[in-house]
């Protein structure tokens, strides 16, 4: 069985008169480990298809249909206080903006330990050292200062460091990452991709990677599923997409990409 | 550190020019105390030399001078029309006003933030929107109004209070108190209301924020999300409205004196500035802008304890 298996997903949002349909017919399957790539233009529901995994699609005007089935369980049909126990414990979540991310008037140290402090009993110094040992595994250079500050006095990178290891403090089985290199600039950009793998081959935590970046998500991800108006436009392992598009959108994707002066 | 040097450097500055204001515009006002002293019959041989006596022939720098020296050793000078020092005059009656206040300041404070954090949790619930236009009604009563009410209501009706009798805090304390709650909630419902209103607004606006979705993400039930997250990023406009609204309330306090028949700063200030009594009406406003300065100092500071990234 898989780990995490997404059937005929589709999400709706109602207005007063019309109803928007965001994601529609949304299948994949992902196992311990994977590494799969969402992309598609702003608008295409890959965002949706993240939060709506992750929980966190709970708006009264929002009808979802179809099954997400985590562990056994179909996330759709579950009561919130069960929902909350997989939330930032089996499933963990990074976010495109790191500093509208954090509670500007929390330390960070404070913020990346909030997973531990809500699904586990650790004490105080247990916590403090755990969040020291995640701030230092994302490569952080003096994690206990970096515990110490508030979200405002750190660097963009070291920021997105911080929210990453706030998601992996507990060692989720699945990270969502939602354009989570899209605020950085491109060496930093790079850097998180590098560690976002490194996560991948050392903990076998599946991760999730929303992108509106075709090449970066070739860099990291085995397998992709390309969007456009909510629908699934094209999936499959990234080689063959990425050699053999089959779909119309996907080539336009893939020629828009810019071409490398070093051949990339 | 610095900065708290700093802030207490400018606030000096800040009483400085205070007292050089209050002092110079009295100087250009018409009128003169010695005319009002002895009545506009007075020969004006009389005037010159009842004006000389005062002191008030001399030049206004050596004048502004010698009063601001004298308030550094704690000397306000000699009331004109009642002929006593203004300092025992005033001490009494500073610490009415002051006692009120207070009241009104605790009373805000203790109702407006359980209220505000309610309507915020349960904003669209049927009794938001009944509270919601309550508070726009109660926004929009002043406090000279709503006093009279309030003394209807509460003194007349049902005989809480007795209106006019008041009792100084020198006497009994808690009667002082009792008597004095009632014109300092008319001085702190629209404020209430206000903060009320502001609250509500900034934590729903807050509640829309990206930090939030990262809180519910890791797993928080709402309640955890508004309390650790929410609120306390709500507060921050909150305090800075609070700071003004305190200020507003020390020298607000005068008028609803006036209706509840309180011999506090504002009765004494009306009749000096009537009969031209400038040590007694420049002692009043420098104090009052001594309550204001340093309310809005003990704020800045509080603003800062709560988010690191102000400097203000």
């Amino acid at each position: 069985m898989s780990m995490l298996k997404v059937e005929d997903l589709c999400i709706k949002v109602h207005d007063r008169k019309t109803t928007d349909t965001l994601v529609q017919d949304v299948d994949f399957e992902m196992n311990k480990g994977d590494i799969m790539g969402i992309v598609g233009e702003s608008g295409s529901g890959k965002t949706m298809t993240a939060l709506a995994i992750a929980g966190l699609l709970s708006r009264h005007d929002m009808e979802k249909s179809g099954h997400i089935i985590f562990e056994g369980i179909n996330l759709l049909d579950i009561k919130r206080n069960v929902l909350r126990k997989i939330q930032g414990n089996e499933i963990s979540m990074v976010f495109q903006e790191p500093l509208n991310s954090l509670n500007p008037l929390k330390k960070v140290g404070w913020q990346v330990e909030e997973s531990l402090r809500i699904h586990t009993s650790m004490d105080k110094n247990e916590m403090r050292d755990r969040a020291i040992e995640a701030l230092r595994d994302v490569e952080l250079q003096n994690p206990e200062a970096v515990y110490e500050s508030y979200p405002h006095e750190l660097s963009g990178g070291m920021r997105q460091r911080a929210m990453i290891a706030a998601a992996m403090i507990i060692q989720p089985k699945l990270l969502i990452c939602d354009e989570p290199t899209t605020a950085l600039d491109v060496t930093i950009q790079a850097q998180i991709v590098e560690l976002l793998k490194r996560i991948n081959r050392e903990r076998q935590t599946a991760i999730l990677f929303i992108s509106h970046d075709l090449s970066l998500v070739n860099t990291l991800c085995e397998r992709v599923i390309v969007m456009q108006h909510g629908l699934v436009k094209e999936s499959g392992l990234c080689d063959d997409i990425f050699n053999n598009p089959q779909d119309e959108y996907t080539k336009k994707l893939i020629a828009a990409i810019p071409k490398s002066p070093f051949g990339i | 550190m610095k900065y708290v040097i700093k802030k207490l450097l400018t606030t000096l500055i800040t009483l400085f020019a205070v007292s050089a204001l209050v002092f110079f515009s009295f100087s250009v006002i018409p009128g003169n105390p010695a005319v009002s002293r002895l009545g506009t019959e007075a020969t004006p041989e009389k005037i010159e030399k009842l004006t000389h006596e005062m002191g008030l022939d001399r030049p206004l720098p050596e004048r502004y001078g010698e009063w601001v020296l004298n308030i550094l050793h704690g000397d306000f000078g000699k009331s004109y029309s009642y002929n006593q020092k203004v300092t025992s005059l005033l001490s009494e009656k500073i610490g009415t006003t002051l006692i009120l206040s207070v009241i009104a300041i605790i009373l805000t404070v203790a109702v407006a933030f359980p209220l505000g954090i309610y309507t915020a949790r349960k904003s669209d619930s049927k009794l938001d929107v009944v509270l919601t236009s309550l508070n726009q009604l109660i926004m929009a009563i002043p406090s000279f109004f709503s006093g009279i009410l309030i003394t209807l209501l509460f003194g007349f009706v049902f005989k809480l209070f007795t209106p006019g009798a008041y009792v100084s805090y020198k006497v009994n304390f808690l009667r002082c108190v009792g008597y004095l709650f009632f014109p300092a909630l008319a001085i702190a419902l629209p404020k209430i209301s206000m903060v009320v209103k502001l609250l509500k607004d900034t934590a729903l606006k807050e509640a829309n924020k990206d930090y939030v979705v990262t809180a519910y993400s890791r797993g928080n039930a709402t309640r955890a999300v508004f309390y650790k997250h929410v609120l306390k990023n709500a507060m921050i406009p909150v305090i800075t409205f609070l700071g003004m609204t305190f200020a507003d309330i020390i020298a607000g306090s005068i008028i609803v004196e006036q209706v509840f028949s309180v011999p506090g700063l504002g009765r004494i200030l009306l009749t000096s500035i009537s009969g031209r009594d400038y040590p007694m009406v420049q002692a009043i406003i420098l104090l009052l802008s001594v309550f204001v300065v340093i309310s809005n100092l003990a704020v800045d500071f509080m603003y800062r304890a709560f988010d690191k990234r102000i400097r203000v």
